[in-house]
């Protein structure tokens, strides 16, 4: 007797991802590798012939600046979509969130144990990104251990909102909009492929405020070594006002929908 | 009865915004009573399940469960109960073992002794063959009896059944009855919803009747009866759109007449005998039937309205 009610509700997403490990796990390494070798070794090469370049991405090739951004763009991408139907199933179609709170369990109990899953899935992500980073030797460094809690975190900014924000769906219509409006447009434009100071000055902004780019530049600097105390502090400052929110609105939200 | 109430409501409410679900409901349910709130949907029954369940507040009123109060004691309260919600709710990429275990743990029941009494409930609701498969493929009825069985894996001495049989074929609605009736035998408290009058008929020793949040009778099926209908009724069908003109001769026929879009009913003591009577005044129908009274006619007595339309 006596494991956390969270623990107990992660016991169940850890049930179900069982039976699709493999696939999950083969992806966390393939993904990536395609990126690197496409973006970072295709791309790069026409890139780093390039006058003016080295000084743009901060003195690296453009594959040392692409890998680590990975980091936090595969957790974003995992974080969302774990967030959307997946998670809507158990409020509206599956409806297991309705059995659980007839348990003993409470609402926030229940979006306490899917966000540790969340960071559970986050955190196995992220290690495969670093996993296949540690295969390059412009990467392959002491620093990836500190990138890796900054992906998880950045993971987390994104599931955590988006939780919330399907926690008060009553129908998917509105996710494939977040996919193509916010998220692809974020692993476009919030300094993945090329510094925010390319976009138009009125952009730049907009871009600082995304999630993604505080963890891109918090796991950019991390994996190269360049990162100062100051900057991190902003960037985590930044990852944990999405996370406490969004942790804040799910709480909010769930006891709304499953205790009314 | 000299035990305490399980169940006790007094002026009971639920309001969802300007809605009242639930319009100030007494109710009292004793230890080992099979207990009904019958009515269509919309009534306010799964409402008031939910109030009782512990999930959702009630606006107004008193309610206790256990002789605990919902809003302080929720957790308490619910880790006593079982409930068998009106969806199954069941996680169908599981197993039917699985489904069982992992419900036990948010009881917060160690993972042995969730094995172990699953595979007991999944005896008792013979789908042991079955606790490895998946849930997804089972059929409704079994489906059914896996959201029994796990309603179950906290030995609760109180369970709360929501339309337990809706949507089922008859005969996996006999094997469902047949296992509640088991469960009551052991001396579980039944309280069930449902707008079956069969099912009210065959689980409920005590039953209220609830339209449109309110309780607008209360009884056992066989008092209801008694008191609200006459003991048999015939049904007479003429052809369509005909029945409200072929009804006026008859009307005196019998104690009571309710015409229905689609037949006449004549409440009768004697239904063959009212029968003979419609002959004899040469209003014969196209077809007829003379049955017993159901609770059916109790709701349409009471709410000049049929239960499922």
């Amino acid at each position: 007797m006596g494991t956390p009610a969270a623990v107990r509700v992660w016991e169940r997403s850890l049930l179900q991802h069982r039976r699709v490990w493999r696939t999950s796990l083969l992806g966390s390494f393939l993904q990536p590798l395609l990126y690197l070798l496409g973006m970072g070794l295709g791309v790069g090469a026409l890139v780093d012939g390039t006058t003016g370049s080295p000084e743009l991405l901060g003195g690296v090739s453009y594959f040392a600046f692409i890998a680590p951004a990975l980091l936090a763009a595969s957790a974003m991408l995992v974080g969302s979509q774990d967030s959307l139907w997946a998670l809507l199933d158990g409020f509206l179609w599956g409806n297991q969130y309705r059995a659980m709170t007839a348990t003993p369990l409470r609402p926030t109990q229940v979006a306490a144990g899917l966000s540790l899953w969340h960071a559970t899935r986050a955190l196995l992500t992220v290690v495969g990104v670093a996993v296949v980073l540690t295969l390059f030797a412009d990467t392959r460094t002491w620093g990836l251990l500190l990138a890796v809690p900054a992906g998880v975190l950045t993971g987390l900014a994104f599931a955590l909102p988006i939780t919330a924000w399907t926690a008060t769906r009553e129908g998917d219509i509105s996710f494939p909009a977040i996919m193509r409006f916010a998220i692809i447009p974020m692993f476009l434009f919030a300094g993945v492929f090329f510094p925010i100071e390319q976009l138009p000055s009125a952009l730049q902004p907009v871009a600082m405020l995304t999630p993604l780019w505080h963890g891109v530049e918090l796991c950019r600097a991390s994996v190269l070594g360049t990162l100062g105390a100051a900057d991190a502090a902003v960037h985590v400052g930044a990852l944990l006002v999405y996370v406490v929110g969004g942790w804040l609105l799910c709480r909010w939200a769930f006891t709304r929908r499953l205790a009314s | 009865m000299a035990s305490a109430p399980l169940i006790s409501a007094r002026g009971l409410v639920k309001r969802f915004g300007g809605f009242t679900a639930v319009d100030g409901i007494d109710v009292e349910v004793h230890p080992g009573e099979s207990f009904g709130f019958l009515g269509p949907n919309g009534a306010g029954k799964s409402s008031t399940m939910r109030m009782i369940g512990c999930v959702s507040p009630p606006t107004e009123g008193e309610l206790s469960i256990f002789g605990l109060d919902p809003v302080r004691d929720g957790r308490e309260i619910r880790s006593r109960l079982g409930v068998v919600p009106q969806q199954d709710q069941l996680d169908v990429e599981l197993t039917v073992e699985e489904n069982l275990v992992i419900y036990g743990r948010y009881f917060d029941i160690p993972r042995a002794e969730c094995r172990r009494r699953a595979a007991e409930l999944l005896d008792f609701v013979q789908l042991t063959e079955r606790a490895r498969s998946k849930v997804d493929p089972l059929s409704g009825g079994m489906k059914r009896r896996v959201t029994i069985a796990r309603s179950l894996i906290n030995e609760p001495s109180l369970l709360l059944l929501d339309e337990p049989t809706t949507g089922l074929d008859p005969q996996a609605r006999h094997v469902l009855w047949d296992r509640l009736y088991r469960l009551k035998q052991r001396g579980v408290t039944l309280v069930l919803t449902t707008h079956y009058m069969d099912e009210a008929e065959q689980l409920c020793d005590r039953l209220v009747v609830m339209d449109q949040g309110r309780i607008v009778a209360e009884g056992s099926p066989r008092s209801l009866i008694a008191e609200y209908s006459t003991r048999e009724v015939l049904e007479l069908r003429y052809s369509p759109g005909t029945n409200e003109a072929r009804a006026v001769p008859i009307a005196d026929v019998g104690e009571r007449q309710e015409v229905l879009p689609d037949r006449v009913l004549i409440y009768a003591h004697d239904g063959e005998a009212a029968l003979h009577e419609v002959h004899e005044r040469d209003a014969m129908p196209e077809s007829s039937l003379v049955r017993r009274s159901s609770l059916e006619d109790v709701f349409l007595r009471l709410t000049g309205r049929t239960l499922v339309d």
